[in-house]
């Protein structure tokens, strides 16, 4: 009944939201289909749908959109390929510098930067495509996989992003998100949300990253603060790949073998997980380990609270300098959630080991570091934070495209 | 007889181009400018003679130089501001000129074969009511009008460098959407598309006064930029124009690089915003594994010059408009970042 009523809403909403002139604009794969396609994107209009033929695209240059109110919709993520291996400019596979967009069935290969980039975006809708890097982790491959930046109400569903040199699903200095049912492998960081204001990330899976999942907030960049980040109900195993991020960027400084790693960020909760087999630590939180003279920002992880998790093993190989040292002072093995003690309001009530390394100041040798374990449970405050609440026709826009079969059972 | 009909239409388009010539038919479109969509060819503003291989521009459209110019792969450039008849441009404080409705701004790309111009493009700036629309438009075979190009084009390109060199290009002319990537300023509401080198601070002082002669620019007393390549104003500052011209359009808190927080407009006053000791945010692979975008009395060790030097997407800065390495940009810049002192 409530599908009912929802598909009911959602038809009027459909033709509320769709302007008389829209129309369907097929595009097909083959001879010139940079210029075909380009050109599709350019002369859209508002509530228009590009439709994508299954096939091969082998495009030579980026591509980008840059009108409000467009879909972009193949025939799924194993039939609508867009191929970038010859690419020869550009920064990214799609740039997207409009709102409203909803990109959907179709998968970037090979692209020479990032995947699919937006940037001062409202309202993306980025839903069923897979960004991948076919030779599997590379530092050649591009830095990040669909990468939102400077952009508001962001919904990720159900991508797949495989083999990015930084981030599989990067969001950047934006607000509003939700990254959701979407597979992340053989990347650096299989999710990382940077210098955000509210995202919720649940029912993800991340393996075989180096870092499973990341929530960062860094200094010099003009979004800062990051804050109100929900990390739950996600399958975190096994990402222990040896990181191949270029040094210098901050991904290159994960530990192989971190399930879900904070760095300073304030109100952070971690809860209902499953995370287990990550080699470093199941779960980290640490300060920003770099020098910076920004005086704006804050380098510690403030009311972070980590609760309800389910742990497998972990820190049997700790990715850091002396970790095997520490490890054997444990009697072997790292506890499952490690602190670097740099912080202010950690809260853990997960039913598994923590310790506190007892820094000074983040990113110190382990030298310095004076272990000892965390209990911190008599603290716990609970959850806190609500749930993310995007526009509803972010939602619908999903519903839309779903076959008959698709929908859900009335 | 057959060819005699051809003969005469020949005689009769020259006659009538003639004819345009001394009557001034052939003019600035205000439709063009103003009001069609997207036209198709060049020829449908009347800025360019029509009759004449090249570009022989229209008499009311003023010729300018910048005083230090964009890198475009060794191309020679031919700008030119059209301002409608009777109308003035002002110029604010900063020395941003605010171009009346109606007005345009016209570049055009090319090489010399020999001794003779060819033509590659033409990039067009139009001022509409509420924006500025930026098109390309790729010249043709015949040399006498080029085509739009929406989804810009990839040209195989052969000419001679300034240091004798024969090189071939895979010279790339921006589709729409990358013109604005680079003219784009974000004015908190949404993106516009603005004109980068008409600024008082980056015109050249002769072409200024060609402006003011013509009554076209309202007289000012905005400040100016350095001139890089004439190596009268020390170093610093002619490295610092440089990378005003060919980095800051996108490298600014309102342009397309704003999210990277590192800033390359002149104007920019704290170090680690304009790249020292600045690290790399989202630059993946193109940070080269170095750590800072500019490390002091390092060059080789420093961000922007391991992208400057590079041609491959994904790494090479800018990363549209160029696809030759700028080696004297690059010697410029190095010569700048080795001298800045060390922090200890």
């Amino acid at each position: 009944m409530i599908h009912k009523i929802k598909a009911i809403l959602l038809c009027g909403a459909m033709i509320a939201a769709t302007s008389l002139n829209a129309k369907t604009i097929e595009v097909t794969a083959g001879a010139n289909a940079q210029e075909k396609l380009q050109e599709a994107l350019i002369l859209a209009e508002e509530g228009d749908i590009i439709a994508l033929s299954a096939g091969k695209y082998i495009l030579t240059d980026g591509l980008s959109l840059d009108v409000n109110g467009v879909t972009i919709k193949g025939l799924g993520e194993d039939k609508t390929i867009l191929d970038f291996t010859d690419q020869k400019g550009s920064g990214e596979g799609l740039l997207v510098t409009s709102d409203d967009v909803f990109l959907t069935g179709f998968a970037i290969e090979n692209s020479k930067g990032d995947g699919i980039k937006s940037k001062g975006a409202d309202q993306i809708v980025i839903s069923k495509v897979r960004v991948e890097w076919t030779g599997g982790p590379n530092p050649e491959n591009g830095a990040y996989g669909i990468y939102p930046v400077e952009s508001k109400n962001i919904l990720v569903d159900g991508v797949q992003v495989y083999g990015a040199s930084d981030a599989g699903i990067y969001v950047g200095q934006s607000q509003n998100i939700i990254v959701r049912y979407s597979i992340v492998k053989h990347n650096v960081a299989g999710i990382e949300i940077e210098n955000c204001y509210g995202a919720d990330v649940y029912q993800n899976l991340a393996t075989e990253n180096t870092g499973g999942i990341l929530v960062f907030d860094l200094p010099d960049i003009p979004q800062q603060g990051g804050r109100d980040v929900r990390v739950y109900n996600n399958f975190v195993h096994n990402n222990n790949t040896a990181n191949f991020a270029p040094e210098g960027n901050i991904v290159g400084s994960v530990p192989a073998g971190s399930g879900v790693m904070v760095m300073s960020s304030r109100n952070v909760e971690v809860f209902e997980n499953i995370i287990d087999d990550n080699a470093t630590a199941n779960i980290l939180v640490v300060g920003y380990p770099n020098q910076t003279q920004d005086k704006n920002y804050n380098p510690r992880a403030i009311d972070i609270r980590i609760f309800a998790n389910r742990h497998g093993k972990a820190g049997y190989k700790p990715d850091f300098p002396g970790g095997d040292l520490l490890a054997a002072a444990l009697g072997g093995s790292l506890t499952p959630i490690i602190y670097d003690g740099t912080g202010e309001n950690i809260q853990i009530s997960d039913k598994v080991g923590a310790i506190s390394l007892n820094m000074a100041k983040a990113g110190r040798p382990l030298t310095e570091a004076r272990p000892s374990p965390y209990p911190s449970d008599s603290e716990f405050e609970g959850q806190k934070l609500q749930p993310i609440i995007l526009p509803a026709v972010m939602e619908d826009k999903i519903f839309s495209v779903l076959s008959k079969d698709e929908l859900p059972a009335k | 007889m057959i060819r005699k009909p051809a003969y005469l239409w020949a005689h009769i388009t020259t006659i009538t181009s003639l004819l345009i010539g001394i009557v001034g038919l052939t003019k600035p479109s205000n439709e063009a400018i103003l009001l069609a969509k997207y036209p198709k060819s060049l020829s449908e503003y009347g800025f360019h003679d029509r009759g004449k291989k090249g570009f022989t521009p229209h008499k009311s459209l003023i010729a300018y130089d910048l005083k230090t110019a964009l890198f475009s792969d060794h191309s020679e450039k031919f700008r030119y501001i059209y301002v409608p008849d009777g109308q003035v441009a002002s110029v604010s404080d900063n020395g941003v000129i605010d171009f009346p409705v109606g007005s345009a701004i016209i570049k055009n790309f090319g090489y010399f074969q020999g001794n003779k111009m060819r033509l590659i493009e033409t990039r067009l700036l139009l001022r509409r009511e509420n924006e500025w629309l930026a098109l390309p438009y790729v010249w043709n075979e015949t040399q006498d009008d080029a085509v739009l190009k929406l989804a810009g084009a990839r040209l195989s390109v052969n000419f001679t460098d300034p240091n004798g060199i024969k090189r071939t290009t895979d010279y790339a002319v921006p589709n729409k959407n990358q013109c604005k990537e680079c003219h784009g300023v974000n004015d908190g509401i949404s993106n516009k598309v603005m004109p980068i080198g008409p600024k008082i601070r980056n015109l050249a002082q002769s072409s200024i006064e060609r402006l003011w002669a013509a009554n076209v620019l309202q007289p000012h007393g905005a400040p100016t930029n350095a001139s890089w390549d004439k190596g009268d104003n020390g170093i610093e500052r002619n490295a610092r124009a440089y990378l005003d011209i060919n980095c800051a359009h996108c490298h600014n808190a309102r342009g397309s690089a704003s999210n990277s927080g590192l800033f390359l407009d002149y104007g920019q006053s704290t170090p680690v915003t304009y790249g020292i000791y600045k690290r790399p945010v989202a630059a993946g692979r193109g940070s080269g594994g170095l750590e800072f975008a500019i490390k002091p009395g390092d060059a080789d060790n420093s961000i922007i010059i391991h992208r400057m030097k590079s041609n491959d997407a994904g790494v090479a800065m800018p990363q549209i408009g160029r696809a030759i390495v700028d080696d004297e940009g690059v010697a410029l810049v190095s010569q700048w970042i080795n001298q800045i002192a060390v922090k200890k």
